[in-house]
């Protein structure tokens, strides 16, 4: 049964959405189901988690088609690390929702679609054949299409047309470097394809399928030039949504670009180049673009764009310092933007209003409220010793080895440009005496809520402060984590011999 | 509408597409056909019985929300995905009786997962089509 471990993550998932799909109407029974599931998919998560750092990695031919004819499910460190944090994102946006979703949205079954996206998520994580990667991207988009959409407020179906053009042109593009990479080498099989690009003569034409798959995942992860979807729609949909789309949904598009980069198109001088040039434009307009923001999600919407670019950015370097600052950021960018988001749905919901200008008085109202904000937002900055000064460590490194100082200004640009915007933050909306804000008729205040249902607000909060604290203070074992990872990525061979290795003596 | 001609054929016509879409899902693990296929013919049938009796007397014919089969046929695909994890094979391997069946052919688990998307099909064609037709 262990060697089937790696698809447990998923399958309850997909459990879970087929169980809340029958509790339909009942939204209180889906409330619960989806809580306990994901704690449940937690557990679940850190046993698999353990199970391989222990053993390795674990691969499963789905169907017993032996690779490269079937479908391969590959658990590297890399894929096992994602699939937790998704787990540890999951659990806190589903508390989150549970209480702050309003329950005409969740009788349209947004509970059921959660768990899609997330089993979505976990199959973009797991597989190991490019074809079924696009699969997943397609559940992923399609139910985050039906997120951004329900309830069709006129601002969210705006945001919706921008959010699904583009991730559609994605998906377009995507397919036909699919395509064509099967032209040249006729095989699908990630493992498979390394070795056979390895050898294929026509270098340009690699070259032009790694850049279609650079356009066609750059769109997903809103790097530069194609990130203006993000900003036009992740602020439109509800917070527990936007949290989950923050978190996850472009860190899919960071990941399907290690993988790729890492995996299939090895060593390519002009495709680095490409990368470094891009990650340095995209950490400086992200930046720029934060600056001049008012409205508080929207200005984590361009953090977000600013921030893919750090991990862009050690991705283009490829040394093993650099790839372990890429996934130590993307370990403490996933948890710490899943958590700004749920903030600023809390700060909503306390004040009727995402305006700086508007919001003030936060800190003399709710001081302890305000403590526990301070530790996601600046962990974002990455003060000493919060979670996102560890891995710029990593990437100055980097940069300084690779003698790219282009780069290195860069890095250090997006960090000072992240304080500024954060600072700004804090003072406008704890420090600042508040703005007249008119008392909303019929709104759901958070002091008006019962005290179950404040909790639900508080304590997802709470959970990833507590997480990203941990990354933070025991920022030893994460670099350990994301040595090791960059070790699996930098060299490989290894992926590619758990792949066939398995194949020809299965157990 | 209401054309006598076409209530008197619908009358006939449902249970003959019917058969003929489960026709079209058993022949569909060797030749064209399957659960998808399958799924839409039947779901025609249903909206031809709508298009001749009105919405109301279909609803009444199909006595569950359609919306219902969508999850019961998920269930389905799923518990024949995983049916091999249970006998130590890989996720979604086909296990199947030893003896083809009378009339049916050889049965496995291939053939309980295109029953899955052939509910599944069903389900999401009508709801679709019932709501759209709801509100126009």
């Amino acid at each position: 049964m262990t060697q089937q471990l790696i698809l447990y993550p998923l399958l309850l998932q997909l459990l879970l959405s087929i169980l809340l799909m029958f509790f339909w109407y009942r939204i209180n029974a889906q409330r619960i189901i989806s809580i306990l599931g994901s704690i449940l998919h937690l557990g679940l998560t850190i046993y698999v988690f353990s199970f391989i750092w222990n053993n390795g990695i674990q691969t499963l031919q789905a169907g017993s088609w032996e690779a490269p004819f079937g479908i391969t499910f590959v658990a590297d460190s890399l894929s096992i690390t994602l699939v937790l944090l998704t787990a540890i994102a999951g659990l806190a946006v589903s508390i989150f929702s549970a209480s702050s979703m309003i329950p005409d949205r969740l009788k349209f079954g947004y509970f059921p679609i959660f768990h899609f996206l997330l089993l979505g998520l976990n199959g973009a994580f797991l597989t190991g054949d490019i074809f079924n990667l696009y699969v997943w991207f397609e559940i992923i988009i399609i139910s985050s299409f039906v997120l951004i959409t329900l309830g069709g407020e006129k601002a969210q179906l705006e945001g919706a047309v921008k959010y699904f053009t583009l991730n559609f042109l994605a998906s377009m593009i995507f397919l036909t470097a699919i395509a064509v990479l099967y032209g040249l080498t006729g095989s699908l099989n990630m493992a498979d394809l390394a070795i056979k690009v390895a050898e294929v003569e026509n270098r340009a034409l690699v070259q032009i399928t790694a850049v279609l798959f650079l356009i066609g995942f750059g769109i997903k992860a809103a790097v530069f030039p194609l990130y203006f979807w993000l900003p036009a729609s992740y602020h439109t949909p509800p917070s527990a949504v936007s949290a989950i789309f923050g978190g996850l949904l472009t860190k899919v598009g960071v990941y399907a670009l290690i993988r790729v980069f890492s995996l299939i198109f090895v060593g390519d001088a002009f495709l680095d180049e490409m990368l470094i040039v891009i990650a340095i434009l995209t950490l400086f307009s992200g930046g720029v673009g934060a600056l001049i923001q008012n409205n508080i999600k929207k200005v984590f919407s361009y953090l977000i764009i600013c921030h893919i670019g750090y991990m862009i950015l050690g991705l283009g370097m490829f040394t093993e310092v650099a790839i372990a600052g890429t996934i130590f950021y993307l370990i403490h960018d996933i948890i710490v933007k899943t958590n700004l988001f749920m903030v600023s749905g809390l700060i909503y919901r306390i004040k009727g209003s995402s305006s700086m200008r508007a919001l003030g008085g936060f800190y003399s109202d709710y001081p302890k409220l305000s403590l526990l904000i301070f530790i996601p937002l600046f962990s974002l900055v990455g003060i000493p010793p919060l979670s996102g000064f560890w891995p710029k460590i990593s990437l100055i490194t980097a940069s300084f080895n690779t003698e790219s100082y282009w780069g290195l200004a860069a890095i250090i640009f997006a960090s000072f440009i992240t304080l500024v915007v954060i600072a700004k933050l804090w003072a406008e909306v704890f420090w600042k005496n508040p703005g007249e804000i008119r008392e909303r008729f019929k709104f759901d205040y958070f002091h008006k809520m019962g005290k179950y249902r404040k909790l639900g607000f508080v304590a997802p909060i709470v959970f990833l402060s507590f997480v990203s604290l941990y990354i933070g203070f025991g920022a030893e074992n994460i670099q350990i984590l994301s040595s090791r990872v960059a070790q699996e990525l930098m060299d490989n061979q290894l992926y590619i011999d758990a792949v066939f290795n398995n194949a020809q003596n299965p157990e | 509408m209401k054309t006598l001609i076409l209530k008197t054929a619908s009358i006939y016509l449902l249970p003959v597409l019917l058969v003929f879409s489960v026709f079209i899902l058993l022949r569909g693990h060797y030749l064209p056909g399957g659960g998808f296929v399958g799924g839409l013919i039947a779901a025609i049938a249903f909206v031809l019985h709508a298009f001749a009796n009105g919405l109301s007397e279909s609803k009444n014919l199909l006595k569950i929300h359609p919306g219902f089969l969508m999850p019961l046929g998920l269930a389905l695909a799923f518990l024949s995905g995983v049916a091999p994890v249970i006998v130590d094979d890989p996720f979604m391997t086909g296990l199947w009786f030893p003896d083809p069946f009378p009339v049916i052919g050889n049965v496995g688990s291939a053939l309980f997962f295109d029953i899955g998307v052939y509910l599944v099909v069903v389900g999401v064609t009508l709801t679709i089509i019932f709501t759209i037709s709801e509100s126009a």
